[in-house]
C-alpha cells in the first residue's frame, strides 16, 4: 500500500538520524553556474573532493547570452560565474557541457533529453524547477546551495520525508488546452502555497493522455504551488521516450530496467496524505493577470474583484494589479502586448515550438511585437531546424536565438523593459522577474503564438 | 556564519506583506556573485532603493524607527525561487530570526542551514505582534530556542514553535550537516553495495 513516491524514497534511505531527517542517497546531481560556486568553495575550504563525480553533471544555462555564444560573455559577472563552473567541473573531475557544446542547454531540458534522468531515480539540483524531472517517474526536487555542497561531498542529502498528495484530473482536455494550461489551472485553484510540504503525484485520464514533454511542463510548474516536487508514474509513453537515448540502458540492461520501472506506480490501496480531483473539461487555455503564478484564469474570464478578500489579501492583490496596470473585474482579451517569449525549462522543448508554429504558420508577426524564440537546448535547436520550423518562423518575421534560460529570469541581456507587457511561456510572473518593471503574462505556446500574430491577447482556439 | 543560537531578545522589523517571494528578498540580478558575503546590502533591494539608487524612505529597512535582529513578515514568506541567496541576504543583513505564520519550504530550510531561525506562529499571534510593534517600535520579542517559545514582551503572550530536533541541535552547537554526513561514509558505501 505504498505510493510511487514512498517506493522510490524508501529505496534510497541510507540511514535515518534519530529524531531527525533522513539521509537520502542521490542518483543524479545537476549543477548550474548560479547556485554551485559557493558549494564548490565550501569543498575547497574543507579540503575535500566529490564522493561520486560520475553522478554529477554540470552546465551553464542561467547567464548564457542568446546570441554570439561563441564569443566571450560581455557581462563580467556572468562571465565569472560561467568560467567558475568550467573550472570547478575540471578541478573536481565532473562532466561539463559548456556554452556552445552540442549537449548544452537548460539543465531541465537536457537531463531528460540525454537519458540522464530516468524512472526511479532520486535527482536534485540547486534550482526549484528540478521538479521537472519527476515527469519521468523520478523523485526530483530543488535544493539550496548548502545542500548542493552536501551532495557534492557525500552523494547524500539530509531531508525530512514530505507528505504526499495526489492530484487527479479526470476526463479529456479540450481543443487548444495544453499541459501548461493544466498546470496554471491547478496552481490557480491550489494557490501558490496550496501544496507546500507535499510531494505531488499527478494521475488520471487527462494526465495519462499528455505526451512526455507535456508531462515535463506540468511537473516543472509543481513548485509554483509550493510543492516539493511533482511526479507521474512511468508508462508506455515514458518508456518510448527513453528508449534509445544516450545514457539510457540498452540490451539486457534495458530489459532489467524496464521490468523494474514497470513496478513504479502507486499501489491500488496506497494512501495519500491529501487527495485533490479536478475535471479536465473545465480547463480553458489559461493566462495570468497578476504577479504570482496562482493569479491565473481562463483566457475568456475576468480578473476577480476584491469582494470577499481579507484585508491583507486585498492589499497584496491591489498592489499586484497596480504593478500590472490592470483593474479588478477586467477581461484581458484584446489587450495590446509588447513582447512574446517562447522558451524556458517550462516550454522550451520541440513540441512547444511545434505548437507555436501551428498558429504562426503562414501568418506574420504583429509589427509592434518583439518576439524572442529561445530553444531550451542545442538539441531542440537542431530538431526544429531539421523539421523546417526555422524557415517557417523566419518567414513569419521571427528570429531564433541561442539556447539558455534567457528572458525567463533575465540574467542575461534579454530583459523586458519596464512597463511593457510580455506574454511568456516561462513559469514566473513575479515583479521584476523578466526585467525591472516588466509585466509578465504566463501562458502556453499556443496563447503566445496567438498574441504574437495579433499583437493583442487572443483566444488561440479561434485559430484552431 | 556558524554562530550558536540560544536565547535572543531583540526589537523587530515589521514587514506586514503576504507572499513575499525570494525575487523580492534578493532580485535575480544579484545572484551573480560567487561568494556568500555582501548580500545584506541588497536585501529587498527594489523596495529599498528606487531606480536611481536613492533610498525609498517609506520602506521599513530605511526607517530608523525600526531595527533589530528579528524580521516579522506576513504569511507565506520566501515563496518562489529556491535561491539560497535570499537566506544569505537575510543572515548577512543581521537578522537571526524571521517570524511569520507560514514559510515556503525550501526557503525555510535555507534559513536553517544558514543559522537563521524561522519561527512559525499563529495568525493571531502574528497580527498582535504587528500591532504591538506599531504601537511601540522599541518593544522586544524573546525567542528561546531551548524552550522553543516566542514571547511578545509588550503583551506578555507566549507561543511555542516547532523545530526539527536535529536542526535544533545543529543551531545550538553551531554544527553543520556536512560535518555530520561525512562522519557516515561507511553507511553510504554499504547502501551502494546493497543496491547494485
Ligand atoms: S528556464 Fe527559468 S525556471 Fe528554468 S532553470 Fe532557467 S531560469 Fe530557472
Amino acid at each position: 500500500m505504498n505510493t510511487l513516491f514512498d517506493k522510490i524514497w524508501d529505496a534510497h534511505v541510507v540511514t535515518t538520524v534519530e529524531d531527525g531527517p533522513t539521509q537520502l542517497y542521490i542518483d543524479r546531481l545537476y549543477c548550474h553556474e548560479v547556485t554551485s560556486p559557493q558549494a564548490f568553495a565550501g569543498l575547497r575550504a574543507r579540503g575535500i573532493g566529490c564522493l561520486r563525480p560520475e553522478k554529477i553533471i554540470c552546465m551553464p544555462d542561467h547567464n548564457t547570452p542568446t546570441h554570439d555564444q561563441d564569443k566571450p560573455i560581455e557581462d563580467e559577472v556572468s562571465k565569472t560565474q560561467v568560467d567558475t563552473l568550467t573550472k570547478n567541473a575540471a578541478d573536481f573531475g565532473l562532466t561539463h557541457y559548456g556554452m556552445m557544446h552540442p549537449k548544452n542547454g537548460i539543465i531541465h531540458v537536457v537531463g531528460p533529453e540525454r537519458g540522464l534522468t530516468l524512472p526511479g531515480m532520486t535527482i536534485v539540483c540547486g534550482d526549484s524547477h528540478t521538479s521537472t524531472h519527476g515527469a519521468m517517474g523520478a523523485v526530483a526536487f530543488g535544493i539550496g546551495t548548502s545542500e548542493v555542497e552536501m551532495v557534492l561531498a557525500s552523494q547524500c542529502i539530509l531531508q525530512s520525508k514530505p507528505q504526499t498528495m495526489r492530484i487527479t484530473i479526470d476526463g479529456k482536455l479540450g481543443k487548444g488546452v495544453t499541459a501548461k494550461d493544466v498546470a496554471l489551472y491547478i496552481i490557480a485553484k491550489m494557490t501558490t502555497s496550496g501544496a507546500t510540504g507535499y510531494f505531488v503525484e499527478y494521475a488520471g485520464e487527462a494526465i495519462r493522455s499528455l505526451s512526455m514533454e507535456g508531462r515535463l511542463t506540468l511537473c516543472n510548474l509543481s513548485i509554483e504551488m509550493g510543492a516539493r516536487g511533482g511526479m507521474i508514474a512511468p508508462d508506455e509513453t515514458t518508456f518510448a521516450y527513453i528508449r534509445g537515448r544516450e545514457n539510457a540502458p540498452a540490451g539486457d540492461d534495458w530489459d532489467t530496467a524496464l521490468a523494474y520501472w514497470k513496478t513504479l506506480k502507486s499501489d491500488e490501496d496506497a494512501v495519500f496524505d491529501c487527495e485533490v480531483t479536478f475535471c479536465a473539461e473545465e480547463i480553458e487555455p489559461m493566462i495570468t493577470y497578476g504577479t504570482n503564478p496562482g493569479m491565473g484564469m481562463g483566457i475568456t474570464q475576468h480578473i476577480p474583484t476584491t469582494e470577499q478578500m481579507s484585508e491583507a489579501g486585498k492589499t497584496s492583490f491591489i498592489k499586484s494589479l497596480e504593478y500590472m496596470g490592470f483593474a479588478p473585474g477586467e477581461s484581458l482579451l484584446g489587450k495590446k502586448i509588447d513582447y512574446v517569449f517562447i522558451g524556458s525549462c517550462t516550454n522550451g522543448r520541440i513540441e512547444d515550438f511545434r505548437d507555436f508554429a501551428s498558429i504562426v504558420k503562414g501568418k506574420q508577426k504583429a509589427d509592434h511585437v518583439v518576439a524572442w524564440i529561445v530553444p531550451g537546448s542545442w538539441e531542440v535547436d537542431r530538431q526544429l531546424r531539421e523539421e523546417g520550423l526555422d524557415a517557417l518562423f523566419i518567414e513569419a518575421g521571427f528570429e531564433i536565438r541561442q539556447p539558455g534560460c534567457s528572458a525567463c529570469l533575465a540574467m542575461n541581456d534579454d530583459k523586458i523593459p519596464a512597463g511593457k507587457y510580455a506574454v511568456s511561456t516561462s513559469n514566473r510572473n513575479f515583479e521584476g522577474r523578466q526585467g525591472p518593471g516588466a509585466r509578465t503574462l504566463l501562458a502556453s505556446p499556443l496563447v503566445a503564438a496567438a498574441a504574437a500574430v495579433t499583437g493583442v491577447i487572443t483566444d488561440p482556439r479561434t485559430f484552431l | 556564519m556558524k554562530t550558536k543560537f540560544n536565547i535572543l531578545t531583540s526589537t523587530c522589523v515589521p514587514l506586514p506583506l503576504e507572499n513575499v517571494d525570494t525575487d523580492q528578498i534578493i532580485p535575480a540580478r544579484f545572484l551573480k556573485a560567487t561568494t556568500k558575503e555582501g548580500f545584506g546590502e541588497n536585501l529587498f533591494r527594489d523596495w529599498r532603493y528606487d531606480k536611481q539608487g536613492h533610498k525609498i524612505e517609506s520602506f521599513v529597512l530605511n526607517d530608523p524607527t525600526y531595527g533589530g535582529q528579528i524580521l516579522v513578515a506576513g504569511k507565506n514568506f520566501g515563496s518562489g525561487s529556491s535561491r539560497e541567496h535570499a537566506a544569505w541576504a537575510i543572515a548577512d543583513y543581521g537578522f537571526r530570526v524571521v517570524v511569520s505564520s507560514f514559510f515556503a519550504d525550501i526557503h525555510k530550510n535555507n534559513e536553517l542551514n544558514n543559522f537563521v531561525l524561522p519561527v512559525v506562529v499563529t495568525e493571531g499571534f502574528l497580527a498582535e505582534l504587528f500591532e504591538s510593534i506599531a504601537q511601540n517600535p522599541k518593544m522586544e520579542v524573546e525567542v528561546n530556542l531551548p524552550a522553543q517559545t516566542i514571547t511578545n514582551k509588550a503583551t506578555g503572550k507566549s507561543e511555542s514553535f516547532e523545530i526539527n530536533s536535529y536542526k535544533k541541535l545543529c543551531l545550538e552547537n553551531g554544527l553543520d550537516d556536512i560535518d555530520f554526513l561525512l562522519s557516515n561514509k561507511d553507511k553510504i558505501t554499504a547502501w551502494e553495495n546493497a543496491s547494485k
